[in-house]
């Protein structure tokens, strides 16, 4: 996307050319220059928040618009999660310290089986840059992984994940086990992951399915605020 | 029938695939990742009652479009054939091919995987080696193809763990017994940076699902 030179200087950009440029690099996966210019933003006196918002969430936007159009691919979107990564590990200790707005929580992870993470890292990555906090279990999750969390934690959502065909019925294990404990409309359940579809996702009886990371975090959006709207 | 398996360049499984081959009344439409192992069960049966079109290997890579393009190709052999068999096991299709089959009067195997039906699915399942990455002879022979570009490795090295960070040993469920292939093998898993492990599968069920053909 850029054509960024051997010998372009971030700190020597002004703000608005700085992000600009912070979105190219977001969008080539450069990590380095994405934590350089993170720390130049504060340095000016930026609020973490806006630096998210306004660079690296709207870079990853992009990113996600484009991966959905057939332009970018798995590699060069893992390489510009890398990089927002890089940028969050230094804003996320300062949001929790600025009082950055809170969407809602998510306790999220891949389920009992299936230890394909990659889609669930990028959906946690990007909640978390709209404003969720979120608690990955990570890999492998039995129900009650999820469920006891979600109690524990005072979850608004919870976000299953898989990859295979043969780990993908588990999803309902994990509803129905809500619904049992009459637990279930306490929680929004969002699914994805590869072969899902939407008529999986009703048929399990998830609030919805979510076919890319950011359809995730707009769905999770709408969600919770009908759920406010509602209260 | 004339040994066609030798002739047959993985290039042209991969991107284009087979078109009928054989006089049988039954058609075969299999990812063309089988198609030297059906060939060679076909033949060491004489099963001519089977022919065999292949679909394009590659869609391997893109599960999604699998069931559209077995529906097209039963649809455009649908005047020529008795009966259609499928030789894909679910694929990461989430059930969809499993519908599509049923819609159109074919039969599937019953496996998510090719890997799967190889290894016997029943004793795949039991296994429960969630840490395994697979390998057959063809995903061996075409693991660049397959594996080491689509995800970009050849390019970004350093994602390598993101992709394969959580899996602990690749498996090589070898159809044929070729030492060279077997080396290759090794040396993915080594690429990968995983264990290796080596098995022996022959064809597994796919010899029995073409035996018991209509």
């Amino acid at each position: 996307m850029s054509d960024q030179g051997d010998d372009l200087v971030l700190s020597e950009l002004n703000d608005s050319e700085l992000v600009e440029q912070m979105m190219d690099d977001l969008y080539d996966g450069l990590k380095d220059e994405i934590v350089e210019a993170v720390t130049i933003l504060l340095d000016r006196g930026w609020v973490p928040y806006d630096i998210l918002t306004k660079s690296l969430v709207l870079g990853m936007q992009i990113v996600g618009d484009d991966f959905r159009d057939g332009i970018l691919f798995v590699p060069e979107v893992l390489r510009s999660a890398q990089a927002m990564k890089g940028g969050m590990a230094i804003l996320k200790p300062l949001l929790v310290e600025t009082g950055a707005p809170k969407m809602g929580k998510m306790v999220i992870g891949t389920v009992k089986g299936d230890i394909h993470d990659i889609g669930k890292n990028l959906v946690a990555m990007m909640m978390e840059g709209a404003g969720f906090e979120v608690i990955d279990l990570g890999i492998n999750n039995p129900a009650e992984d999820y469920i006891n969390t979600a109690i524990a934690e005072d979850c608004d959502i919870i976000g299953m994940s898989a990859l295979l065909t043969t780990t993908m019925p588990y999803m309902k294990v994990v509803i129905d086990q809500l619904t049992e404990m009459g637990k279930r409309q306490d929680y929004i359940v969002l699914v994805g992951g590869a072969p899902l579809n939407e008529e999986f996702g009703k048929a399990i009886g998830a609030d919805a399915y979510c076919d890319d990371a950011a359809i995730a975090v707009e769905t999770a959006k709408s969600m919770i605020a009908r759920r406010h709207n509602q209260a | 029938m004339p040994d066609l398996a030798i002739q047959i360049e993985d290039e042209a499984l991969r991107d284009v695939g087979l078109l009928p081959f054989g006089t049988g009344k039954t058609l075969v439409i299999a990812c063309g990742a089988l198609a030297r192992e059906i060939l060679a069960i076909i033949d060491a049966n004489r099963l001519g009652h089977l022919t065999l079109t292949c679909l394009p290997a590659i869609l391997h890579n893109t599960p999604k479009d699998i069931p559209q393009a077995v529906e097209n190709a039963i649809k455009k052999n649908a005047g020529d054939f008795d009966h259609f068999v499928v030789a894909y096991g679910d694929c990461g299709t989430g059930g969809l091919l499993q519908s599509t089959c049923d819609r159109l009067g074919a039969t599937l195997i019953a496996s998510p995987h090719c890997y799967a039906f190889f290894d016997g699915t029943d004793q795949f399942l039991a296994r429960d080696e969630v840490t395994r990455f697979y390998l057959t002879d063809f995903l061996a022979r075409q693991f660049d193809a397959f594996v080491w570009k689509p995800l970009g490795l050849d390019r970004y090295p350093d994602l390598r763990d993101m992709y394969f960070g959580n899996y602990e040993a690749l498996v090589y469920l070898s159809q044929t017994e070729d030492a060279e292939l077997l080396v290759k093998a090794k040396d993915c898993a080594d690429r990968l940076g995983l264990d290796f492990e080596h098995r022996h599968t022959g064809y597994g069920d796919l010899n029995t699902f073409l035996n018991t053909a209509p």
